[in-house]
């Protein structure tokens, strides 16, 4: 194919993705430089109340903001180098918890509370959700040929969900008596709240992804499983291998490939973990990294939004997807120069 | 394929890995299939911390809403009827009326029309002839056991719901067919291009993949804020504020989602055989009407595969929607949030509930109908890419 129609093949899709993707990138690089301001100005005002034989007037001093003529606040944009994300950063305070050995003062700061539960999150929800989908993908590939589609049809269910709605499912099962909760209440002999700390929501949600993203990991395992060499597998039981060492030499080497897919899109997916936060409602208690963006990006009160900030954290988050992914990245490159491409 | 003797499993095995088997399959749809019963109860029995007071409703029998054991054995024979009949006939009818690239506007059409009689029967014509029935037989009549739909009633019709349902779908018929037609031209690019660009793209397509849409949103927001202003020297006053506008956050999901697209639609197109089109080009064809004449009649199994994707994307996204629309073009899930945020009484939150299992039940139907498509594209990418 010439250069000239593979490019108009592809131009209105990357036409979109430069748009769409690559000039917010470098926008919001900017903005993360700058910070947009109302003009204020302070003036004078007098104001009176009715009183008895006279008014009372007080005048106080007052920052308003300057107005056009068209009635709209004016703006003023000015380069604050690096102001706002040392705003969102907060180092001053990281250092003075690091001078008195307070780690746990980090983590209450909301960036890196962010941070810690993002990576965590993203980290040990990781080889749940491959063992649990492949251990479903065995089991499944164990059962009667008939029992399988509907299997999947069940499996498919919590993957396509909406995953607000998905987390919310599970909120109610354990929200104030839920079920769950007069449950577990029951066996303990305790009162449980799971709501009102930390460490119960966030199991919650681990069991949340990992209900949800399980089934992905566990439709790509049982395509993979389809097509295990039988005559490998055979002969490796001849040889005397049992089943744990047949699964460990001859099933997870066949599967590699896909295991390092499902590790590749579930670290980009997991990374952006925010549903869960809306969904359990955990914002005083657990935030993500890309929670923490939305929340500068909604208006506050007084209808601003905290453009810059929003800005500066999500550069921050950027950075943290790189780090996370170029392990995986180099071993796809790596795969892709020693393949047969 | 008969098992052979050295692969047989011993019973303990069978037996435990039947169990797991079980065991998941509960867990994976027990949290789905509650939030549909607690739906149709009243608020103290939906958040009952009896499990049975949840199925059965005792308040929202006492209340005077309830079924006969008539209306359960009925209601559960038009069901399945129904069901079975959308299993057997349906497809038969809807290829009947519609072929070729109108296949899946006769799904969407055919399973618009059938959810329509379906809801008309199950809620308007068998409470007609039940009730009747209900007091002519006495004991059997009597309600045993407790289901309301006024909480639906009280989504759908005085928050009207509709509204969020009709953008949502604005939103998600924009999203599948931009997405498809830019997406299926740029993927089938990428298969018949082996360039060192085309791979350079797919890498790039693949970053860009990574990146959280807070991300990028936090790029959009002042511009769309501000573009009445901005456009105002191209377009004069004719220049649209994007902030709010549907075909915008339209436009904002189809790039965010042209990165998975293109991968998928190009995996797609490379198990179609370049023979193919190299012999309509011998032919004489330019590679646009190779394209149109000999690649488009065959390409609609992995464009339906995409769309479902594409679908689920954009039907299932809350920040960008939440973000970018106001409260007047607002989507259905966004919507679900407002309902959590003033819920001060139980019944608004079992009317969230309701609201909840609304915008799954569009899902459920989507997987029962594309349940082979969904699977052959979860694994197009990862087998065969």
């Amino acid at each position: 194919m010439k250069f000239k129609t593979f490019f108009a093949f592809v131009a209105p899709s990357l036409f979109m993705m430069i748009l769409f993707i690559a000039l917010p990138l470098v926008s919001v690089l900017i903005q993360s430089f700058q910070i947009t301001q109302p003009v204020m100005t302070q003036s004078e005002v007098e104001t009176c109340t009715p009183g008895f034989l006279t008014q009372t007037c007080t005048t106080e001093l007052k920052t308003v903001p300057v107005l056009d003529e068209n009635g709209k606040t004016i703006t003023t944009t000015e380069w604050v180098g690096l102001q706002s994300y040392r705003n969102v950063l907060q180092m001053d305070k990281v250092w003075a918890a690091i001078g008195s050995n307070s780690w746990s003062e980090i983590l209450q700061i909301d960036f890196w509370k962010a941070l810690r539960f993002t990576l965590m999150y993203t980290l040990l929800t990781l080889p749940l959700v491959i063992g649990v989908g492949l251990l479903i993908a065995l089991t499944v590939n164990n059962a009667a040929k008939s029992l399988r589609g509907p299997v999947i049809f069940i499996s498919l269910l919590p993957f396509i969900i909406t995953p607000v709605v998905g987390a919310l499912s599970i909120y109610w099962l354990f929200v104030g008596d839920g079920i769950l909760t007069a449950l577990m209440e029951q066996w303990s002999g305790t009162n449980i709240s799971m709501f009102a700390q930390a460490w119960t929501i966030e199991l919650l949600m681990y069991f949340y992804r990992v209900w949800h993203v399980a089934p992905f990991a566990f439709v790509i395992f049982y395509a993979g499983l389809q097509t295990v060499n039988m005559d490998t597998l055979e002969s490796a039981v001849i040889d005397g291998a049992n089943r744990w060492e047949r699964l460990r030499h001859v099933i997870i080497p066949h599967l590699m490939p896909l295991i390092i897919f499902i590790a590749l899109i579930h670290l980009m997916d997991c990374y952006r973990v925010f549903e869960e936060i809306v969904g359990f409602r955990s914002e005083a208690y657990v935030i993500s990294l890309q929670w923490l963006t939305y929340d500068f990006l909604t208006p506050d009160d007084a209808g601003n939004r905290a453009i810059a900030r929003a800005s500066a954290s999500a550069m921050l988050t950027m950075i943290g997807i790189v780090f996370l992914l170029i392990l995986p990245l180099r071993r796809t490159w790596r795969d892709h120069k020693g393949g047969a491409h | 394929m008969a098992t052979s003797k050295a692969m047989q499993q011993s019973l303990a095995l069978r037996f435990s890995s039947a169990a797991f088997l079980v065991f998941w399959c509960v867990i994976a749809a027990f949290p789905i299939f509650w939030i549909a019963v607690m739906s149709f109860k009243a608020p103290r029995d939906a958040f009952a911390d009896s499990p049975w007071d949840v199925i059965f409703g005792p308040n929202t029998l006492a209340r005077g809403d309830g079924l006969s054991i008539l209306d359960i054995l009925v209601g559960l024979a038009v069901l399945y009827f129904a069901i079975r009949w959308a299993f057997t006939r349906l497809p038969g009818l809807v290829t009947r009326y519609a072929n070729g690239p109108f296949t899946v506007l006769g799904w969407i059409v055919g399973a618009l029309i059938y959810a329509l009689v379906f809801l008309l029967v199950f809620f308007g014509l068998l409470p007609l002839i039940l009730d009747p029935l209900n007091g002519l037989l006495g004991p059997l009549g009597e309600p045993v056991l407790g289901l309301t739909t006024q909480h639906y009633v009280a989504v759908w019709g005085e928050n009207e719901f509709y509204r969020n349902f009709l953008n949502s779908m604005l939103v998600t018929a924009g999203v599948v067919t931009i997405s498809l037609t830019v997406g299926t031209l740029a993927g089938y690019g990428l298969a018949r291009s082996g360039s060192n660009l085309a791979f350079w793209l797919l890498i790039l397509a693949l970053i860009f993949r990574a990146l959280p849409h807070s991300v990028l949103v936090a790029g959009y927001l002042p511009w769309f804020i501000n573009s009445a202003e901005i456009l105002r020297p191209i377009f004069g006053d004719l220049s649209p504020t994007l902030y709010g506008q549907p075909w915008a956050v339209i436009a904002v999901l189809v790039s965010i989602n042209q990165p998975f697209t293109i991968w998928m639609l190009r995996s797609f197109f490379q198990n179609i055989p370049s023979e193919l089109d190299e012999a309509a080009r011998v032919d004489g064809c330019s590679h646009f009407q190779a394209f149109r004449r000999v690649i488009m009649p065959v390409m609609w199994p992995g464009v339906i595969t995409t769309g479902l994707f594409s679908f689920l994307l954009g039907y299932n996204d809350f920040l960008v929607t939440s973000l970018l629309l106001d409260a007047q073009n607002q989507t259905m899930v966004p919507a679900i949030a407002g309902y959590f945020n003033r819920e001060t009484t139980t019944t608004d939150q079992v009317e969230a509930v309701a609201a909840a299992v609304s915008i799954t039940a569009p899902l459920f139907l989507l997987v029962m109908v594309f349940q082979r498509q969904i699977v052959s594209g979860l694994t197009a990418g990862a087998v065969k890419g």
